[in-house]
């Protein structure tokens, strides 16, 4: 590192103007990116990583944020530039990418202009030049018949393919710094791998500098040369990449690396185990002992699911005819015990969300059967579901939207006590505290609404809410996909002590492998509405059969920096869709059974 | 939004958070207060008319025709010599009355409409949209000039033509935000938790929706006055000789060469009334945006 | 873009027929008998069955129906009451006189409001931006004929500028004096509501995630401003500008009236006072067409200006 850095942040302060009053989100940073390194920017929500990226490019709102301290490019200090110099830096010597492929492209605009763009004001190419150069970009960044793709409107792209349109975008000038706000933090997990191996393979092409803010250690160990550990607008920590994993020496880094997930850390233990205990104060995690299963096998099955199948239909023309049908849920059948955890895993759009919202009937299945109890759930009229669903309850992804903000907490999980009519106003209130206490809330916090707790604190509400009415069955739906990873280990292993005191049984849906390979006894890997591969936890993980199922276990970022050498090789998926015409018949699946109780769909030829 | 929780504080009932949010929204905007006092303002003096207005609203005085504002009459008086500011003060009354009860209804049922077409979906809601849509393209004043033409032009009349052309707002304006908050989870979680759909759409859904709901309902409330003082100005308000503000100004065109006041005062009025009730309509809805807070 | 044009089409043609439906039904809600209340108390038996007949009042409901759906769309409205001339010659003689009124009063508004618009959202909360705000809330809790009232008092009357009667004569000056005031108290009007809308929708656009790739790009900001922003702005504001063509179409009625303009507006208040049924049954056949019109038009520049639209 005696080249002179690419960046050079000196002091970096960021201010935001709140009802009149500057705070500061980021204090005092400083850091280096050497020319050719990526550097990491990591830390959970409310570090300040991207409004550090934000201010290195000045794209923050002059009217409500202030920037201070010194930001060196090339001998020049970004911060004292006029407004019209670093409009020339932007996009030319310093490029970013960002989170929301979805929104961040321009909907009226082709994606070959957007592209251009870039080259006409930087360069001054003409239209010609430039289209030809966009083509040739288009191809860099791996996109399929780029020549057609060239007049096409974003919306017609997959999150992947315009995550490649915003990379080739940033790549257009060849910049000397890419910086890449958790470019794929928004993508599924088979995508974010080829995006990542390509912004690998750009970078040696280019001989960039990247600058990669995410929060996502695995993420962090598979791309970075050195890490900036960030927490509340502070640095806590810098080194490179390998000795910050093998030795972290702030307790915050150490608490951070001890509640990631690492896949394949549960290999030889059969049983769900909770998360380290971490010492807030210095770091140091206590492995939890190995648990013994609360799996009540030799019941018959709280859940048992037969052939179900939910379609959605697509109407279209003047008349809105059915012209086509998604195969949300295709045939799935599977049972679920008391005390059990049974997950089911995929990419978006495999059918898991809905297959757990049929079961509930949220979504009315089109066909198969679901008992539930010994219950038929499909047959049961409003009146019966109603009671029936008090035994089964669901978790969702975003606990604030999935509480009335205008309700308290309190009357929040004492309204379905009340509605089912389980007990007075009085008991009711005294239900709401043992329920606060039970999720490790305090009962006085009964008065205050949502918005007044933390994402973590909600989720506890909304499981306090569930329990209200002591259910069997606990469908989570992402239910810890969105918290940050120490809050998730704390909401994680709080769900597996309800399960061991109340001998629930949890549909675990969720994107997140690693974390999946935490919590369940079984485990379910949904492809296309299907399941392609079905059995217990550790034979499905350890030992994965289909291709899918391996494709997919390939994928997720380990934060093991030795693995950074690790190719995947370049590809280009583009997922397809469960969509097919009315007049298609899905096939008749065969599943082969490899070990005890673990199925795995035979392949079609 | 931080992530701390607040020092203990008493927690506040669902009335003084309401409240609360409402003063809030107000302070954010302190034209919106500029326009609550002065259409406050008007409707204590459309009550108080009986007793502060000056001489009777019909009392026809030969002497006194088209005279110019003096000690005697403020705003001078009419082609029958009749009192200006006491026929605004009394004018006042059925501007509100009938802005009032026919936003009232407007809202009311294009409120179950909206929130029925959002709730229910699929072709119900497609059919009464479309419905909506076709009512709302449809120039207002036409629809109400027609329906009161027909109809005959008395009070009940005009309030059922103006609420017919509010309805389509209203409906548009609880649809969309029902829509929002159906797909929230927190009505799936209410779904699953066994909840009656009634009660969701009442308990959950309306308290989401009704600033949304009120706040537009005191931007029609402008366009309900403004519509029927264009009906009284086109000769269907009102029956003369009850005092309008659009049959005043009607009367009032009639002599705008020599005896410009007469138009010119209760079209004063009406603007008044109208930017108040705007000022108060904008001032809020940029306060419950939710869009636009946390912006400077 | 096909099928979407189809669409289109075949709602316009519903919403037609359900509007023609609902005037129908609407005409003959009247309490009553109309040609009792045509003709007056003192009116002859055989005057009112004569009368009924020629008003096809004498038919059943259905074949009333019929006729009326029939001659709706091929133009034959009726005979006027009042001049016995044929509804839609009486329409057709002052339609151009409206048309030209809006069409210039749109322009106005849309020139004025959509630049003004801009530069508000751009200069949000600064000086301009207040002022244009309350100026244009209270240009538009003006009713249109307070402030027809107002122009014709200070411009024709206090200042003899322009004619008091806006009826036009053969030369382009004559022309100009006779619209300018109507057009202007419309285009005012006009001009409030497009700016505070093309204001709204530049401020959620300027909040989007691809405005701030742009920035990033490097992109100059008139390009960002006008390419960028301002074609996905236009979006909510052609839906807006489509709608508020009602609001327009009233407002015209009240300021022919106060400027003693030929138009829509006076034929329609004229056919009221008089009771002239068929006429009024025309004038609404003839709003129900402009507004299913312009809900077309509305539709297909939506197409042009949003790729998006064509996959539907």
């Amino acid at each position: 590192m005696t080249a002179q850095p690419v960046l050079s942040v000196r002091g970096l302060t960021t201010s935001f103007r709140v009802d009149g009053e500057w705070r500061s989100v980021v204090r005092d940073i400083s850091f280096d990116i050497g020319p050719r390194e990526t550097v990491a920017i990591v830390g959970e929500s409310g570090s300040g990583k991207s409004v550090t990226a934000l201010s290195t490019m000045r794209l923050l709102p002059a009217a409500n944020s202030r920037v201070e301290g010194q930001i060196l490019h090339e001998g020049r200090d970004l911060l004292a530039l006029p407004e019209d110099e670093m409009r020339r830096v932007r996009g030319n010597a310093i490029s970013m990418i960002f989170q929301e492929p979805m929104t961040s492209l321009n909907p009226v605009l082709t994606v070959g202009y957007q592209i251009a763009e870039a080259l006409i004001y930087h360069r001054g190419m003409n239209r010609e030049t430039a289209e030809a150069e966009t083509l040739r970009i288009l191809e860099r960044v791996r996109i399929p018949s780029a020549a057609s793709r060239i007049h096409e409107y974003p919306h017609r792209l997959s999150g992947g393919m315009r995550q490649r349109v915003m990379i080739a975008m940033a790549l257009a000038c060849k910049p000397k710094l890419l910086i890449a706000d958790e470019p794929t933090t928004a993508l599924d997990v088979t995508i974010q791998a080829e995006i990542l191996e390509l912004i690998k393979l750009l970078q040696e092409e280019e001989g960039m500098s990247v600058a990669f803010i995410t929060h996502d250690m695995g993420v962090v160990a598979e791309i970075s040369d050195r890490v900036v550990v960030m927490l509340r607008g502070d640095k806590v920590e810098e080194g490179t990449t390998a000795e910050l994993f093998a030795n972290p020496r702030q307790p915050y880094t150490r608490a951070l690396l001890a509640a990631v997930p690492r896949l394949g850390s549960m290999r030889g233990k059969p049983d769900p185990q909770r998360f380290a205990l971490v010492d807030p104060v210095t770091g140091i995690a206590t492995e939890m002992p190995d648990e013994v299963s609360t799996a009540r096998v030799a019941e018959r099955p709280v859940l048992e699911v037969a052939n179900l199948v939910t379609r959605f239909e697509i109407r279209a023309g003047v008349f809105g005819k059915v012209a086509a049908r998604v195969h949300a849920v295709e045939d799935v059948s599977f049972s679920l015990h008391a005390g059990e955890t049974l997950s089911l895993v995929g990419e978006s759009g495999c059918g898991k969300s809905t297959t757990g919202r049929s079961i509930l009937r949220l979504i009315e299945p089109t066909s198969g059967s679901i008992m539930f109890e010994g219950q038929d759930v499909r047959a049961l009229d409003k009146q019966a579901l109603r009671a029936t669903r008090r035994s089964m309850q669901m978790i969702f992804q975003d606990p604030f939207a999935s509480l009335n903000p205008r309700k308290t907490v309190g009357s929040a999980i004492a309204e379905p006590l009340i509605i089912h009519k389980l007990c007075n106003q009085a008991e009711a209130r005294d239900r709401v505290a043992a329920l606060m206490k039970r999720v490790g809330l305090t009962p006085d916090m009964a008065g205050r609404f949502p918005h007044e707790f933390s994402g973590g604190q909600r989720q506890r509400i909304c499981i306090a809410r569930a329990l209200a009415l002591s259910p069997k069955l606990i469908v989570a739906d992402e239910a810890v996909s969105a918290l940050d990873v120490s809050i998730k280990a704390q909401v994680i292993n709080l769900m597996m002590d309800l399960q061991e005191e109340f001998g629930l049984a949890y549909l675990f849906i969720s994107h997140d492998i690693a974390v999946v390979e935490r919590v369940s006894h079984r485990v379910a890997v949904m492809y296309l509405g299907e399941i392609v591969e079905i059995g217990p936890r550790a034979s499905v993980i350890d030992n994965p059969q289909h291709e899918y199922t391996r494709k997919l276990m390939a994928a997720v970022p380990i934060p093991e920096p030795s693995r950074r050498a690790v190719r995947r090789g370049l590809s280009t998926t583009e997922l397809p869709t469960p969509m097919h015409d009315i007049d298609y018949v899905p096939p008749t699946r065969v599943y082969r059974e490899v070990g005890p109780d673990h199925f795995v769909q035979v392949m079609s030829a | 939004m931080s992530a701390t929780v607040p020092a203990h504080e008493p927690a506040p009932t669902p009335f003084a958070f309401f409240m609360r949010s409402t003063l809030r929204a107000f302070n954010t905007n302190k034209t919106s207060w500029v326009g609550l006092v002065i259409f406050l303002l008007v409707v204590v003096a459309a009550i108080l008319a009986p007793w502060i207005a000056p001489h009777d609203p019909l009392e026809q005085d030969v002497l006194n025709r088209l005279k110019p504002p003096s000690a005697a009459f403020w705003l001078g008086t009419d082609n029958f010599g009749r009192d200006t500011l006491s026929r605004l003060l009394y004018g006042a009354q059925i501007s509100l009355i009938i802005g009032i009860v026919s936003t009232f209804f407007a809202m009311l049922i294009g409120t179950v409409i909206g929130m029925g077409a959002g709730w229910y979906g699929g072709r119900f809601d497609t059919v009464v949209m479309q419905a909506m849509d076709v009512l709302l393209a449809f120039p207002s004043l036409i629809l109400g000039l027609i329906v009161v033409a027909m109809l005959g032009p008395s009070m009940t009349n005009i309030i059922i033509a103006i609420a017919l052309t509010s309805i389509p707002p209203f409906a548009r304006i609880a649809r969309a935000p029902t829509i929002a908050v159906k797909e929230r989870d927190f009505v799936e979680a209410c779904r699953s938790l066994g909840f009656s759909d009634l009660r969701i759409l009442s308990v959950h859904i309306l308290p989401n929706i009704l600033p949304e709901i009120l706040v537009m309902g005191s931007l029609w409330l402008a366009n309900a006055i403004r519509t029927e003082a264009s009906l009284a100005f086109i000769g269907l308000g009102v029956k003369p000789p009850t005092a309008t503000w659009g049959g005043m100004i009607r009367e009032g065109f009639e002599n705008i060469l020599d005896s410009y006041w007469l138009a010119m005062v209760p079209g004063v009025a009406i603007l008044v009334v109208i930017f108040a009730l705007n000022l108060l309509g904008d001032g809020l809805r940029d306060a419950i945006d939710p869009k636009l807070k946390g912006e400077a | 873009m096909t099928a979407f044009l189809i669409r289109r089409l075949a709602f316009a043609c519903v919403t037609l027929f359900a509007v023609l439906t609902l005037v129908f039904v609407l005409v003959r809600i009247v309490p009553g008998d109309p040609a009792q209340l045509i003709l007056g108390d003192q009116a002859s038996r055989e005057a009112i069955v004569a009368l009924r007949h020629r008003l096809g009042l004498d038919l059943s409901i259905t074949e009333q129906y019929r006729v009326f759906l029939v001659g709706a769309l091929k133009g034959d409205w009726g005979v006027s009451m009042v001049t016995g001339q044929p509804v839609i010659a009486e329409v057709l003689r002052v339609l151009p006189w409206t048309i030209e009124l809006t069409l210039v009063s749109l322009v106005l508004g849309v020139a004025a409001g959509v630049p003004m618009g801009v530069y508000a959202a751009i200069h949000r909360n600064r000086f301009f931006d207040y002022v244009a705000r309350i100026v244009s809330l209270l240009g538009l809790s003006f009713p249109a004929f307070v402030a027809a009232i107002l122009l014709l008092l200070m411009f024709a009357i206090v200042l003899p500028w322009f004619p008091v009667i806006s009826a036009r004569s053969g030369s382009p000056t004559a022309w100009f004096q006779s619209i300018t005031l109507p057009a202007i108290n419309l285009g005012l009007i006009s001009a409030a509501y497009i700016m505070r809308v093309t204001r709204s929708a530049m401020l959620e656009v300027l909040s989007e995630d691809y405005v701030r790739t742009a920035r990033a790009k490097g992109v100059p900001w008139p390009v960002i401003i006008w390419r960028h922003s301002l074609r996905n702005a236009l979006i909510p504001i052609i839906t807006v500008v489509g709608l508020y063509l009602g609001i327009l179409i009233g407002n015209s009625v009240l300021t022919e009236i106060v400027f003693n303009r030929p138009g829509l507006g006076k034929l329609i208040i004229g056919a009221l006072n008089q009771r002239d049924y068929p006429m009024l049954q025309g004038m609404m056949v003839i709003y129900t067409m402009v507004v299913v019109l312009v809900n077309l038009i509305t539709d297909l520049t939506y197409g042009l200006v949003d790729p998006r639209v064509k996959l539907q």
